[in-house]
């Protein structure tokens, strides 16, 4: 199987490490291999983090610059930072509701303005798939869902070789009894979004 | 049940490298585990931590690496299989344990686990402590994958027994924190009775012992290097003319670039899982027949310096080469593309087009480095020292935590750091030769760690600083884990005592010692300016639990702070704390409620009182 490299970037406590879990269990189950890696050593406070995934046949853990198939951003600002990992064939998915640094919050930098973000990630991607995931969270009665309505929307785009019921599946599993209904709505909600 | 003691020997399962390594263990009948937490090793503890609440295996957060070390070698001297756990910089302060200890040896199996962190995603420095292999005449075992890494645990606990020696496990922080299915092996009893022989002419290292100890040493290095020849973890891909030599990770990204360059069938590869002592005979018999080598390596020209000798030794001219202007550098991690780009250069064929975006045109946008949490104590702390002293400069050695953090604006608060206890002995030369107050931060944990002795120095020798300890009630920065001075009840563990920061202090000999609540701003500043004016070495000991593991432990929250109209924007609160719950929104302050802790801070700081909880 050719291989689909995936990069997923947040901001700590966004919850894209579950997400990757998720995907990454829903592939095992279905035998696509699959290998990750995270960076998270000072996620909890406040930093970027960043997944890797790579499904099908490679060895590396991790992905270069310029090699991501699809680039799942959490936040806009962090999805336009990544686009170094992204070439002109990236599948770009992002969540438009904004988390501004405290950075911007002392005067030190401006948050860019989204217009310019979604058209920058236009120009120089393949596709780009971006909506506000809050709110559909939201919708589904659990704010912290973001990441199950981005799942969602990026397993419909149809490159990550997994299926909505593996991924369905993986999250009745992987994520917490009191949760998994409205994860499941979210991840609909997410799905419905991408169509 | 854990997730590690699952009983399912053949089940496939998607694993963390650091889980696996867990598992290893638990596999291979470890029965002692001990650590000091630090990324990116701290999963591995953790894991086993959490296990040793359900079965016999113990575990220990031991105050240091050191002493980590010293309680696994008697174990296993004692007849129990043992882990010992840290980062690389970790192994620099076990060094004293581990030279020696290659003396003595071990009767049951002793794995030492260090987690080199090349690009330092979480360190202060990148060494490559293969060398401490080298150094201490130890064998040295390195995966490529989670899946090795927990085979590795396990064959590193055969080896140890088979030599009598400690065998070192050397990862990189993308093993450690990487994902992949791990087939599951059976986990066996572990054998947790042991037993001690007395032999003191081997086991108390005299000159006169370790003289005769250092010749068993070396006598157990040329039966490992036979190990080594003959190890399975040493093994060579395909047969083409040309040779690379790779350890760890880095041999995933040569396959796919081999695959992605089409030269599989070109290029034979070494592996190098035990890479020390070298397998000499079989890199004599990978050399012969080569036209040119590769050496392939993240970090020091360990294996390159090592296969050069080789080639020398059996008259082998060809071009070996690794660390060079245009090939691999010493600094930093290697990725697929780098990897790739390199042997394509080395092996002179074409490399894959790059598919870059031009980012040329791209905002600025703006920096997100880590911060300290909402409701931190420790900002409060930085604030309320900078108050205290007013306006006089202060030169601020900091340590090892979270609170490294306070380098960053607006907080400011860190001037020296170097290592782990730094902040003590650093701070008595700073206050020794400079005219500057000296006000050096710690944290609790570290300061169990390795502030202790530093404070010891400073009363003796009279040395003129304040020290602040910032004291959480946990161990933060790596994931919470705890410490001499956590109540373990609240973690719901037993048997544990309970040490007072206060109690060691003045038992140390510090006259001027103040306990403060850095959520109480005004007062905190009294107490710390009082302590700042004190002659000799002072304390501050600034106590307030980290909100994180508050909320962790199920602590009662507080109500969260909003801005009220009678703000009149003077920004203090922003300008002066950075505090990542507030932000300006069309020219106002407003806080987020979400991450408000409700610590109150702020609202102490702003001279309109105009921050108050909210109504609900
Ligand atoms: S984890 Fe705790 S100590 Fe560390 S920055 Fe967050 S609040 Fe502060």
């Amino acid at each position: 199987m050719k291989p689909v490299r995936l990069i997923i970037v947040a901001v700590g406590g966004q919850g894209n490490l579950l997400a990757a879990r998720v995907l990454g269990e829903a592939a095992l189950s279905e035998n696509v291999p699959v290998r990750m890696s995270e960076i998270h050593g000072m996620a909890q406070r406040g930093g970027v983090v960043e997944s890797a995934m790579i499904f099908g046949d490679a060895e590396s853990p991790i992905i270069s610059d310029g090699s991501a198939d699809v680039l799942l951003g959490f936040e806009p600002a962090e999805t336009l930072r990544a686009l170094n990992r992204a070439n002109p064939e990236t599948v770009v998915v992002t969540n438009t509701a904004t988390l501004p640094p405290f950075t911007a919050a002392i005067g030190r930098g401006v948050y860019p303005e989204m217009e310019k973000i979604l058209s920058l990630l236009r120009a120089k991607t393949g596709r780009v798939i971006a909506f506000d995931a809050l709110a559909l969270a939201r919708e589904a009665k659990n704010p912290l869902a973001l990441n199950m309505v981005l799942l969602g929307a990026l397993v419909r785009t149809g490159r990550i070789p997994v299926t909505p019921e593996a991924v369905r599946r993986a999250i009745a599993s992987e994520t917490k009894k009191a949760f998994v209904d409205s994860n499941i709505a979210a991840f609909e909600l997410g799905f419905e979004k991408a169509a | 049940m854990h997730k590690l003691l699952e009983d399912a020997p053949g089940k496939k399962a998607l694993y963390l490298g650091n889980e696996a390594i867990a598992r290893g263990a638990l596999e291979a009948g470890v029965a002692c585990a001990t650590t000091y937490p630090g990324t990116p090793s701290s999963e591995i503890s953790l894991a086993l931590f959490e296990v040793s609440k359900e079965t016999d295996l113990y575990f220990e957060y031991s105050t240091n690496e050191k002493v980590a070390l010293e309680v696994a070698a008697a174990a296993a001297n004692a007849g129990i299989r043992s882990l010992c756990i840290m980062k690389h910089v970790g192994v620099n302060v076990a060094a004293d344990v581990l030279m020696t200890l290659a003396y003595v040896g071990v009767k049951a199996g002793l794995v030492i686990m260090t987690a080199d962190d090349p690009f330092m995603f979480s360190s202060q420095n990148e060494q490559d402590n293969r060398y401490y292999g080298k150094m201490a005449g130890l064998v040295i075992l390195e995966p490529s994958t989670p899946q090795e890494a927990k085979e590795m645990v396990g064959m590193g606990i055969e080896l140890s027994e088979k030599l009598g020696e400690p065998v070192i496990l050397r990862t990189t922080t993308r093993v450690n924190h990487s994902t992949a299915a791990v087939t599951l092996g059976g986990i066996p009893t572990r054998a947790t009775e042991g037993s001690f022989t007395k032999n003191p002419f081997q086991y108390v290292t005299i000159p006169a012992v370790s003289r005769k100890l250092h010749t068993r040493l070396l006598a157990r290095l040329t039966e490992a290097e036979k190990l080594s020849d003959e190890s399975p973890s040493n093994f060579i891909v395909g047969s083409g003319p040309w040779g690379i030599v790779v350890n760890g990770v880095s041999f995933n990204y040569v396959r796919d670039a081999l695959s992605e360059l089409g030269i599989g069938d070109r290029v034979s590869v070494f592996r190098m899982g035990f890479s020390n002592p070298a397998p000499k005979k079989r890199i004599a018999e990978f050399l012969a027949g080569r036209e040119k080598i590769l050496v392939c390596e993240e970090g020091e020209p360990f294996m390159e310096e090592m296969v050069k000798a080789v080639a020398q030794e059996n008259g082998v001219v060809i071009p070996i080469k690794g660390k060079a202007a245009g090939l691999f550098s010493r600094e930093g991690e290697f990725d697929p593309a780098l990897v790739r780009g390199v042997a394509a250069r080395f092996f002179g064929v074409k490399d894959l087009p790059a598919a870059r975006i031009d980012l040329s045109d791209l905002p600025e946008i703006p920096a997100r480095p880590p911060n300290l949490c909402a409701g931190c104590p420790h900002r409060a702390t930085f604030y309320e020292v900078k108050a205290a002293a007013g306006g006089r400069t202060l030169i601020n050695p900091t340590d090892i935590g979270c609170y490294t953090l306070g380098v960053l604006p607006p907080l400011s608060s860190a001037d020296f750091l170097i290592c782990m206890g730094s902040s003590l002995g650093t701070a008595a030369g700073f206050s020794r030769f400079t005219k500057d107050k000296t006000v050096a931060f710690i944290g609790d944990s570290t300061f169990f760690h390795s502030g202790l002795p530093g404070l010891v120095n400073a009363v003796f020798n009279n040395h003129n600083f304040t020290l602040v300890i910032l004291d959480n009630g946990t161990t933060a920065m790596t994931g919470h884990q705890p410490h001499p001075g956590v109540d373990m009840a609240e973690m719901g563990f037993s048997g544990y005592n309970r040490i007072s920061i206060e109690e060691a202090v003045r038992g140390l000999g510090v006259k001027t010692v103040v306990v403060t609540d850095p959520y109480k701003v005004k007062k905190s500043v009294e107490s710390i300016r009082e302590a700042l004016d004190a002659p000799g070495v002072s304390v501050v000991i600034s106590r307030q639990i980290c909100p994180l593991y508050a909320r962790a432990v199920k602590r009662p929250r507080r109500k969260p702070f909003a801005v009220t109209d009678k703000c009149r924007n003077h920004r203090d609160c922003v300008d002066k704390l950075g505090c990542p719950a507030m932000s300006v929104v069309n020219g106002r302050v407003s806080i987020n409620r979400e991450q408000c802790t409700g610590c109150a801070v702020c609202a102490q700081v702003c001279p309109e009182n105009a921050i108050l909880p909210v109504k609900d």
